[in-house]
């Protein structure tokens, strides 16, 4: 008897789960979408700002399109995958008179004041293709001048533009602030998640 | 009629409709099939070419059209190539003798379910030619599977057709339907409770669906007996597959469901035999996109413990009552 | 006829020929994998099947070998953080923290308490989003398709989650010798408290969904027997080896960092089976919550101690010497092993992988099974390909 009750009978009742599956997707088939059809909908801003997209520059408060970075070459440094460059300013070339001035000064014993060397770099270039999206770069910078981008929609169709020049995308950045930036036609997705 | 026996134009005209249907039906389904499942998904399914996606099966299809056909090496051309047309070609048949309305029948004759029947196994020996002729090892299995599941999944099926053809006592389908003309209570579903469950699940068995897709098993045979197909050789596989589904529902809400007969009398017509077939469609891939796949052995187990018996006990059970 | 016709080609690699050289009469040999789907990735295991019965298999590895241990040799302390991220991305927190932590006890570092609550609830919760990864991926190696879009959903509010403190939302690797990269934000926290009784009122839909399922049931129960003693003789670990009624956690029995403050269980199941490793995966997900939740209650409120002040740089210089550092990952056992020899870069770098240990079993226990039980055995494994080969 009990063998039965385990081989026919039980095996007929477990033929319920089977039911109890169907209703379960029948009633997620009846249940709103919950994927975000991208063209037409993007995700909430919120979701977006924690994002961490590729490296990029900060800005200086009073100068947006000027960098906060001092070439203090941390980042490149410390970055595990090489994936930075950065070439520092070299101090301004003197003039044939700046020149004789010095000369003229060392004579006379006086200290020469050599004008320095701008502290904000020459050129910034990342090459996306390399990193790994570690942050050491971002925590090892003194100046706090890098940070994550939350650029979700960034593409390139090769390798020469995952090379990204950093302060020219500053730049335009600092332009986009100033002028008001374009409309978004596509509304953020409502976040229809039941709790 | 310029000496052309009018039987013959019947017939050439229920052909092309049945391969108009047939193709009609492909593209339907595989459209409902990708919305049901991404709905199911909580996902849009497809929605990018035309409204809503409805254009997705077209381009899928003139995708399958556009690629190259390509014979694997080693291959035997001729048995490769043979086989999605073997596949093909029963199936249109299968349309014939289905009454879809009172007039609508491609063709009256008193053996319909045994010409339906015998042209449904062809799949099987398609399915064996298909995975023998692509040397491939996948391929092999899957054609193995398929042959056991296809020749166990046949004799329950029969059984229970058997049943239902001693209760009616023909096997021509339109009279099957015929008799089941009047209310909802007169539909062989409520005679026949357990012939109907073990047709719906040899039809899962039969027509090679999920839960029973093993000669498929995309998660075990990375394709089985398609692995090596491509463009059309594939297309046709595929359009078979929901043609074996469509005419298999057809059969069952026919044998079991009234056919065109609606709920009550008086309103009889092809839409609602269009209404049932769909209905047992959805059920076919509502179950598909939420069961795991069965394993081949237990796969056979429910058909030889279960099905077979049950079927068998049904019939003698009929035949027991017709007899009183 | 074509250029396949050639014998050479026929012959096969280096593998199948050595397999070849004990086939049976009458038996087949497949390759599964490279690119078989339910393989995950690039795993090959050479099978010789009598039919559909497995007589013998063999995993073949090296299809995805990055030289995690050689990078390690030739990066900075500092610098091979982000490879841990990438040795596993089921459970990259796990990976993360063994490292750190083996760096740590080389260096003699104390680990502010908030850094280790934060440690604590993202191992935690990527243990979740690894178990979810593997329940869907399981489910959809046996067949069905649906469960694994329901595992993603929740699995995406967890990805949501953790892309705030670690800015990235697959491979992270927001460890740093001394702490966590960034702090936990209030609104992260609010976001981890409204997941919990949400990810708990979901649990019951996946039992009725999957795990009382018939079919399933059918599918794993009794299939892939791993007992203690397989367990032991491969180095089996995690929920394989609490799949056979062997209640040993890291978390538990060698307490690292503030295991020992929680009130958590370890699920177990006698069973050995492939159903019993299921069960104990799905049994930990509820407990990695319960983890969560006590350690939100205790977590200490002082902001800006995520990571200890004066943490050292990534071109730091441990003191000569070793460490061994092990943690419970999604997987089993992770063991990190470090040598310095007081330099800019590691002396050595051993990765202890559970998953190659585990999968390692597969070719005793899939003997003599049919071939859909291989992929169930195989799922059973959570094998991340990239973790065996490291």
């Amino acid at each position: 008897m009990n063998a039965f009750r385990k081989n026919v009978i039980q095996p007929i009742l477990d033929c319920w789960s089977l039911l109890v599956g169907l209703k379960i997707t029948g009633k997620y088939f009846c249940k709103p979408l919950i994927t975000v059809h991208y063209p037409r909908e993007v995700i909430d801003s919120e979701n977006l700002s924690t994002y961490g997209g590729h490296v990029e520059l900060i800005g200086k408060p009073k100068d947006p399109a000027m960098p906060k970075c001092i070439s203090c070459m941390m980042c490149v440094t410390n970055c595990p995958s090489n994936c930075l460059t950065l070439v520092k300013q070299k101090a301004p070339k003197p003039t044939p008179e700046q020149e004789q001035e010095w000369a003229a000064a060392a004579e006379r014993g006086e200290k020469v004041v050599k004008p320095k060397a701008p502290k904000n770099p020459a050129k910034f270039t990342y090459d996306y293709t390399l990193c790994s999206l570690c942050g050491t770069c971002i925590e090892n910078c003194p100046a706090n001048s890098l940070q994550f981008s939350n650029n979700i929609y960034w593409v390139a169709t090769s390798r020469k533009e995952m090379n990204i020049d950093l302060l020219a995308r500053l730049k335009e950045q600092a332009t986009e602030l100033s002028a008001p930036a374009p409309k978004i036609e596509a509304k953020p997705a409502v976040a229809e998640k039941e709790a | 009629m310029f000496g052309i026996p009018m039987i013959l134009i019947n017939l050439v005209i229920a052909a092309v409709a049945a391969m108009i249907w047939l193709a009609l039906n492909a593209l339907v389904l595989v459209y409902c099939e990708r919305k049901f499942a991404g709905h199911i998904q909580r996902r849009p399914g497809p929605f990018e070419v035309g409204p809503h996606g409805a254009l997705q099966p077209l381009i899928d299809g003139l995708k399958l059209m556009s690629k190259q056909l390509l014979t694997p090496d080693n291959a035997d051309g001729f048995l490769f190539w043979l086989a999605p047309i073997l596949s093909m070609i029963p199936v249109m048949l299968l349309f014939m003798p289905i009454p879809y309305g009172p007039v609508l029948t491609g063709m009256e004759v008193n053996l319909g379910l045994l010409l339906i029947l015998a042209f449904s196994s062809f799949n099987g020996l398609a399915v064996i030619l298909a995975g023998w002729g692509s040397n491939n090892k996948w391929g092999v299995l899957g054609a193995a599977r398929a042959v056991a599941q296809t020749v166990a999944y046949e004799i329950p099926l029969l059984l229970t057709v058997l049943s239902i053809s001693f209760m009616t006592g023909t096997l021509n389908l339109s009279e099957i339907t015929a008799q089941q003309a009047g209310f909802i209570w007169d539909w062989n579903i409520w005679k026949q409770p357990l012939a109907f469950l073990i047709f719906i699940v040899a039809m899962f068995g039969e027509t090679n669906r999920a839960p029973f897709d093993l000669a498929e098993a995309e998660s075990e045979l990375t394709a089985g007996f398609h692995t090596e197909y491509s463009s059309m050789g594939f297309g046709l596989f595929f359009m078979a597959e929901y043609g074996y589904m469509v005419a298999m529902c057809s059969i069952c809400s026919v044998l079991f469901l009234g056919g065109f007969y609606g709920p009550f009398p008086g309103i009889e017509g092809w839409w609602w035999m269009l209404v049932k077939t769909y209905a047992l469609l959805f059920l076919m891939i509502w179950a598909r996109w939420t069961f795991p796949r069965v394993r081949f052995d237990q796969l056979l187990n429910l058909n030889w413990k279960w099905l077979l018996p049950l079927a068998t006990f049904n019939l003698l059970a009929t035949a027991l009552i017709m007899k009183l | 006829m074509s250029a396949y016709q050639n014998l050479e080609q026929m012959k096969g690699d280096f593998y199948t020929q050595k397999f070849e050289a004990g086939k049976q009469d009458g038996t087949l040999i497949i390759n599964m994998g490279p690119q078989h789907p339910s393989t995950h990735g690039v795993l090959r295991i050479v099978i010789e099947v009598d039919g559909e019965y497995i007589v013998r298999s063999e995993p073949v590895l090296g299809y995805l070998h990055r030289m995690h241990e050689k990078m390690g040799e030739t990066q900075t302390w500092g610098g091979f953080i982000p490879n841990m991220g990438r040795v596993d991305y089921g459970h990259p927190m796990a990976w993360n923290w063994a490292y750190v932590g083996a760096v740590e006890k080389l260096m003699g570092i104390e680990v502010p308490e908030r850094a280790e609550y934060l440690r604590v609830i993202m191992t935690e919760l990527n243990r979740l989003t690894s178990h979810l990864l593997w329940w869907g991926a399981y489910i959809l190696d046996l067949g069905a398709f649906t469960p694994i879009m329901y595992a993603f959903d929740d699995r995406e509010m967890l990805l949501d989650i953790l892309q705030r403190p670690s800015a990235s939302r697959l491979t992270y690797s927001n460890f740093r010798v001394g702490g966590v990269q960034m702090d936990l934000d209030d609104k992260c926290l609010e976001l981890i408290r409204t997941f919990i009784p949400h990810f708990r009122e979901r649990l019951p839909m996946y039992h009725d969904l999957v795990t009382e399922n018939l079919i399933l049931r059918r599918r794993i129960e009794g299939v892939g027997i791993i007992d203690e003693d397989m367990c032991q003789r491969y180095g089996c670990t995690g929920p394989v080896l609490r799949g056979a009624g062997v209640a040993y956690d890291v978390r538990k029995d060698e307490p690292y960092s503030i295991y020992d403050r929680f009130d958590f269980e370890i699920p177990t199941q006698d069973s050995a089976c492939s159903a019993g490793r299921y069960h104990v995966r799905v049994a930990e997900m509820e407990q990695s919550l319960r983890i969560i939740e006590q350690a939100l209650e205790q977590l200490p409120s002082a902001e800006g101690k995520h990571i200890m002040d004066k943490a050292p740089k990534p071109s730091m210089k441990p003191p000569a010497g070793e460490a061994y550092f092990a943690v419970e990952g999604g997987r089993g056992k992770i063991g990190v092993y470090v040598v310095s020899d007081g330099s800019k870069v590691p002396y050595r770098v051993k990765l202890r992988a559970p998953g190659f240990s585990n999968m390692n079993a597969f070719a005793e226990a899939a003997k003599g099974t049919i071939l859909a039980d291989a992929v169930a055995i195989l799922g059973s494994l959570d094998l991340i390909i990239p973790e065996l080969d490291r």
